[in-house]
């Protein structure tokens, strides 16, 4: 479980270039479900950020084209996908591979040690980005889990599906996009 | 004036036996509830952690416990056999010590196993207020020798006292002969250079210092950028490193950065390297040390688990009479360069 | 009426000698200061480092002599960091000497002076009344601040306090941290144990700067200072209205007993603290002076007189 760059994966180049021309607004308001819906079901995380809640975050994946545009109240969560280049003014940015933001979330990898190896590049208000990865490190976060969450009564079909189609997506990107389990 | 004082009358409750003799006790870093749960289930004997204020020396944001998070820790833990350790060591503010107080009243009353603490005046509060909490003496309290640990027992009925990082394994051996109390050292993970609990380095250059607010080179005061092609950290108005792109980059705290003085430019304090004393466990253990600690509350729940599991496995090679397997800790050390610090002489 | 009004005249404690000087300018500090300096108090012996003491240990008598014919009381401080046996049988001796009061570097140095009247030094952590409370029951008649300490600490203390007299870190480079790990060895290459004794070059501390070239901390030994002059010359009256009674004037190479003079001047009315300012500025050109810690702020700010 070290967290050298050797092993965080890359997307592919190709997976990236199709991504492109995709539109966000679905993306977007997939996002804002399951945001809105985590926002519910970890009180606790939001609790944690404080008064850093109120900042807005640029979360940047590097091997894709759009930025994610974060701002984490408790009561009022706030999420926007834009193109890259379109971004709007934020307190800080927190850019890195696809693969390695997702197992931040996880808490697979150790922030630190992303960013000492420059995995991870983090930008402006270090208190903010501070306290949404010790956050994020306390909730557990489950990103299947959290996706279906949002289908309510089909949560838990959908979690299943969503498991296989995470360790397809895993094996074609190398991305865990389910949270590894303890010990793995 | 003649002082009247009186010495601490040590209770029944804290005369239990605490470690099983010979065996050596796994203290782990205990940041969140999610990391106190990982570091249990990877094989601590207890955990460590503090309330979220700045009652306790790593007061960052989004870390630490509500008082609410604390009891239920301190539950899961018990039912798990594993003890839960609980920082009060920074330095109450003067005219508002309430918080420091409620904090220790918080410990005795949801079944802590033991208050860490620094500060004489609080220590003395502790003693006085809760005579069955049992008190470990902080590393803030920087007390390095027979003289000054005796003072803490003798006033405070301490019962272990966490070494600070500036004594060789022959003088820890030493004083463990010459001292009533437990010993507590560090075994991995972040290194003072300077003795802790004595050190105003972060507030000169930010404000908040670890005695007074539970912070060193604290986040708020962290700047990154690229100034011409190099990567540049800054810790409030001062720069602290600077690295060619895409060079890994230490946190800027503030003794581990490169200064120049006498027209050279180095390390001047202490290279960016973390303590890494797994290889000494085997002597550590027969200076007579009760605990060993790991540094890092700040860090994430994945790396307490890994660097959990590589102690829990070195302490068990060891009581089983193997030796060390040296490399299972080299990759989570920052920057993986680590050093045995002042447990060589050489380190001074 | 104001609480000054009523207060005993503050004081000037001269603190002991930081650095590694040559026993001649050791002792012939000492002496003008006996003669000259308008202080109160003043602390001697060595706190950084006991390899240093030996060259001018013959001397000391001879200084505490002078300094009490000149009406100063002497202070005798006390290592900060001992650790090896003979250093920690130091602070034995200094209790044994007669007539004078010890201060305390060190909580190891307790068990000794327990009972007895002694002084605390601003490398002991007393930061609120409880631990203030404390030391006064163990005896302390004398507590310097630790120089982190804003003027929202020190007023509460300073209210606190029952039977010792509260100090300030007044003037002089900060010590901010001490360490097992010799610095100016280790930037000249040389061990801890063969160290060559290469701090006596810098007389005020080896100066440590940024990659930018910013002054920034200086170094002696084992102890880290500020690059920056502590100076409360300016903020003297906001100190002694929150009842701190006295201040701590941390020797350097430059005219001591005029920058004591200076303090003395500014406590008695005789000119402003902005003049106070100016005066001690012409002693030492080229230097930074900082009194961020005083106000709450970074200690390298300097923050200018009201008004």
């Amino acid at each position: 479980m070290s967290s050298n760059s050797a092993t965080v994966p890359e997307l592919p180049g190709v997976l990236a270039f199709g991504l492109r021309p995709l539109p966000l607004a679905p993306l977007a308001a997939a996002l804002d479900l399951v945001v809105k819906s985590a926002a519910r079901r970890h009180p606790a995380m939001f609790a944690r950020l404080g008064d850093q809640a109120g900042k807005r975050f640029l979360i940047e994946p590097t091997d894709l084209p759009f930025v994610v545009v974060m701002t984490p109240r408790a009561d009022d969560p706030e999420i926007l996908v834009v193109r890259r280049g379109e971004e709007p003014e934020a307190d800080a940015r927190i850019a890195g591979p696809l693969g390695a933001l997702v197992g931040l979330i996880h808490g697979a990898y150790d922030g630190d040690a992303l960013f000492f190896s420059r995995d991870l590049t983090v930008e402006g208000d270090m208190s903010a980005v501070v306290a949404l990865r010790n956050a994020l490190d306390d909730a557990e976060i489950d990103l299947v889990a959290e996706a279906a969450s949002v289908l309510g009564p089909l949560a838990s079909p959908a979690e299943r599906v969503g498991r296989l189609a995470a360790s397809v997506a895993e094996k074609i990107t190398g991305i865990a996009f389910a949270r590894p389990r303890s010990g793995s | 004036m003649t002082p009247t004082l009186a010495a601490h009358k040590p209770s029944a409750a804290s005369a239990a036996a605490w470690t099983p003799k010979g065996k050596l006790e796994l203290v782990c870093p205990a940041g969140t509830p999610a990391a106190m749960r990982a570091a249990i289930e990877a094989g601590a004997d207890s955990v460590y952690c503090g309330f979220a204020d700045d009652t306790n020396a790593r007061n960052f944001p989004g870390l630490n416990f509500s008082p609410a998070e604390m009891a239920e820790g301190i539950a899961y833990a018990h039912k798990r056999g594993v003890k839960v350790l609980i920082a009060v060591n920074t330095f109450p503010r003067a005219g508002e010590p309430a918080a420091w107080h409620r904090a220790i009243d918080t410990i005795a009353q949801c079944g802590g196993d033991a208050a860490i603490v620094a500060d004489i005046g609080l220590l003395d509060y502790a003693s006085e207020k809760h005579p069955n909490l049992r008190l470990h003496l902080s590393v803030q309290a920087a007390a390095a020798n027979p003289e000054a640990i005796g003072f803490y027992i003798e006033r405070f009925g301490v019962k272990r006292v966490v070494l600070p990082r500036v004594l060789t394994v022959s003088e820890i051996a030493t004083l463990n002969k010459e001292i009533a109390c437990e010993t507590e050292v560090f075994v991995f993970g972040g290194l003072c250079v300077m003795a802790e609990g004595r050190c105003s380095l972060s507030s000169y250059v930010t404000g908040c210092s670890p005695n007074m607010n539970g912070v060193c080179s604290p986040p708020s005061h962290v700047a990154y950028s690229q100034e011409n092609g190099n990567f540049v950290s800054r810790l409030g108005e001062f720069m602290i490193n600077t690295v060619p792109g895409g060079q890994p980059m230490p946190y800027p705290t503030l003794c581990k950065g490169r200064f120049t003085a006498n027209g050279e430019t180095s390390h001047i304090f202490e290279d960016p390297a973390s303590l890494d004393a797994s290889l000494l466990i085997p002597p550590l253990a027969e200076a007579g040390v009760t605990a060993l600690k790991i540094e890092g509350r700040q860090r994430s729940r994945s790396y307490t688990d890994a660097v959990v599991r590589a102690l829990r496995g070195a302490l068990d090679q060891h009581a089983r009479g193997l030796p060390i397997n040296a490399r299972a800790l080299m990759a989570l050390s920052e920057g993986a360069t680590t050093t045995r610090g002042a447990y060589q002489k050489t380190w001074r | 009426m104001t609480p000054s009004d009523t207060a005993a005249r503050p004081s000037l404690t001269l603190g002991p000698v930081l650095f590694n000087w040559s026993p001649e300018a050791w002792r012939d500090f000492h002496y003008r200061v006996a003669d000259e300096a308008p202080v109160e108090r003043v602390c001697v012996g060595e706190v950084v480092c006991s390899k240093r003491l030996p060259f001018y240990q013959d001397d000391i008598p001879g200084v505490i002599e002078r300094l009490q014919r000149g009406g100063k009381a002497v202070i005798l401080s006390s290592l900060a960091l001992p650790t090896l046996v003979r250093e920690r049988n130091m602070i034995k001796d200094l209790v044994a000497m007669p007539g004078v009061l010890v201060e305390a570097n060190d909580v190891s140095a307790f068990p000794q002076l327990a009972g007895r009247p002694h002084a605390i030094s601003p490398l002991i952590n007393v930061y609120n009344e409880g631990t203030l409370a404390f030391m006064e029951k163990q005896g302390a008649v004398h507590v310097c601040l630790p120089p982190e300490l804003p003027l929202t600490a020190m007023a509460p203390l300073a209210a606190k306090a029952t039977t010792a007299t509260i100090e300030a870190w007044a003037f002089g480079r900060a010590p901010l941290a001490i360490s097992a790990r010799c610095y100016h060895a280790r930037v000249h290459g040389v061990s801890k144990d063969s160290c060559q004794f290469v701090c006596n070059k810098d007389p005020d501390g080896l100066e440590v700067d940024t990659l930018e070239g910013r002054r920034f901390l200086s170094v002696n030994g084992v102890q880290t200072l500020s690059d920056g002059v502590v100076n409360l010359i300016g903020d003297l009256d906001a100190v002694t209205a929150c009842g701190v009674s006295s201040f701590r004037l941390s020797p350097h190479t430059c005219d001591m007993v005029a920058v004591a003079q200076a303090f003395r001047d500014v406590l008695d009315g005789t000119i402003t603290g902005a003049e106070g300012e100016a005066r001690i500025a012409a002693l030492m050109p080229g230097v930074t002076f900082a009194n961020g810690f005083l106000h709450g702020k970074p200690g390298h700010q300097r923050i200018a007189l009201a008004g």
